[in-house]
């Protein structure tokens, strides 16, 4: 009974002194990591939208994005964080649309966990730049080993053809998101 | 009564005699996981070393009160609140090397060295040994995924610690800093080890050897000269 006793009392004060301890450590790092997001998000949305000056968060929608405003507080674009399954794992990407979502003014990725060397080419600028000015409509498409010769189509990278896919589908997966809204009727 | 060794005897064997990842061959999924290049070899290194460091402290302090029913469990707990204040502490001051490390540094928790020197060592020694030894085996680990990082990094992206020091003709071999890279390198550093252990076993040997034969030589010298 005494050990049992002994036991008890022992774990019980590690748990309370370790976890009076972590709650002090979590309350100086939240507002520090909260930060660290933001200025990320905000990194990721004036490289999309080039022009943009400010943005903020469009309310009433089930999902994260931004609306990108200009100089005179006039609507540029959106930037929407997406993601989707990449060739390993998930891609989450940052788009930046024309407020006619019809055309793109660029392209981010924020994480990916793509094969170093091959898929982890399409972080790259060569890649991404084929996004600025690409027009969205009906859908954006990839072609192989040439280059496009539609105004809807960017080249898809030699040795990562399934990742440079994979961006393109969830780019067209979040235009159409953002399209249904509009469509119907909502306002972004 | 165990035969007490010095104390710079007990930092030293994690580095060489017995390498936590080299010789113990502990702590694997980390050693081969993050270790792409030399920054996140240095970087998981040093956050162990801080975890295994302080764990082995608190354990020693406290090795006589906890019940031995119980001792695993508490050493987890007190192992998982500093690997959770090195993972918050890494969030906040330097995201880019959280991102790096990825999940890698809440699984410190399970990281076999850590565990391992709490079970047999600082559960058992004095806080100032296990302390010692727990600084030891940090740094033979720290040594060791910062050399599997550098020749990982330098074959596989031509740099080290960001700094190109392959030539631009130089083709990356890609191999490196995939999986397999680790397995391999791992493997030759092990080899390159061993070789080296091996012949200083023999040095020592032929050392002994060879002081035996001369002190028999003067030994039948001077019977030789009695007679």
């Amino acid at each position: 009974m005494k050990t049992v006793v002994k036991m008890i009392v022992t774990l019980s004060l590690i748990g309370i002194i370790s976890g009076g301890f972590l709650s002090y450590i979590a309350a100086w790092a939240a507002p520090k990591i909260e930060k660290h997001r933001k200025e990320a998000t905000a990194k990721a949305i004036f490289l999309v939208q080039p022009e943009g000056k400010k943005y903020e968060s469009v309310e009433k929608i089930d999902f994260e994005c931004y609306k990108v405003l200009g100089e005179n507080d006039q609507l540029l674009g959106f930037a929407l964080p997406y993601e989707g399954n990449g060739f390993q794992g998930k891609i989450r990407l940052m788009i930046g649309i024309k407020d006619d979502l019809k055309e793109m003014t660029g392209l981010q990725v924020l994480e990916q966990v793509e094969t170093p060397g091959l898929g982890t080419r399409v972080t790259e600028e060569d890649y991404l730049k084929q996004f600025v000015g690409l027009i969205t409509e009906p859908r954006i498409d990839w072609v192989k080993g040439a280059a496009p010769d539609k105004s809807n189509e960017i080249q898809a990278i030699t040795g990562a053809t399934i990742s440079s896919k994979a961006v393109v589908l969830i780019v067209n997966d979040g235009i159409k998101k953002l399209r249904s809204i509009k469509d119907s009727g909502g306002k972004l | 009564m165990k035969k007490q060794v010095t104390l710079i005897k007990e930092y030293t064997k994690g580095i060489w005699e017995t390498n936590p990842v080299f010789k113990q061959v502990l702590g694997m999924c980390p050693t081969l996981a993050v270790t792409v290049s030399a920054e996140n070899g240095i970087a998981m290194g040093l956050a162990t070393t801080f975890v295994l460091v302080f764990s082995s402290f608190i354990i020693s302090l406290v090795r006589k009160l906890i019940p031995t029913q119980v001792r695993i469990a508490s050493y987890i707990v007190v192992i998982a609140t500093f690997v959770t204040i090195v993972d918050l502490v890494m969030k906040a001051q330097f995201p880019e090397l959280s991102v790096a490390l990825g999940p890698y540094i809440p699984l410190i928790v399970v990281n076999c060295i850590i565990l391992g020197r709490q079970e047999a060592f600082a559960s058992k020694n004095s806080v100032g040994r296990s302390v010692t030894d727990a600084l030891g085996m940090g740094s033979g680990f720290l040594l060791a995924l910062f050399m599997l990082g550098s020749i990982r990094e330098i074959l596989g992206s031509r740099t080290i610690l960001g700094f190109q020091v392959m030539p631009n003709f130089y083709e990356p071999w890609l191999i490196m800093i995939l999986p397999a890279g680790a397995f391999l390198t791992l493997g030759l550093l092990m080899g390159t080890f061993a070789t080296f252990s091996a012949r200083k076993k023999r040095i020592e040997r032929e050392f002994i050897l060879k002081k035996h034969t001369s002190s028999r030589q003067i030994i039948s010298a001077t019977e030789g000269g009695a007679e």
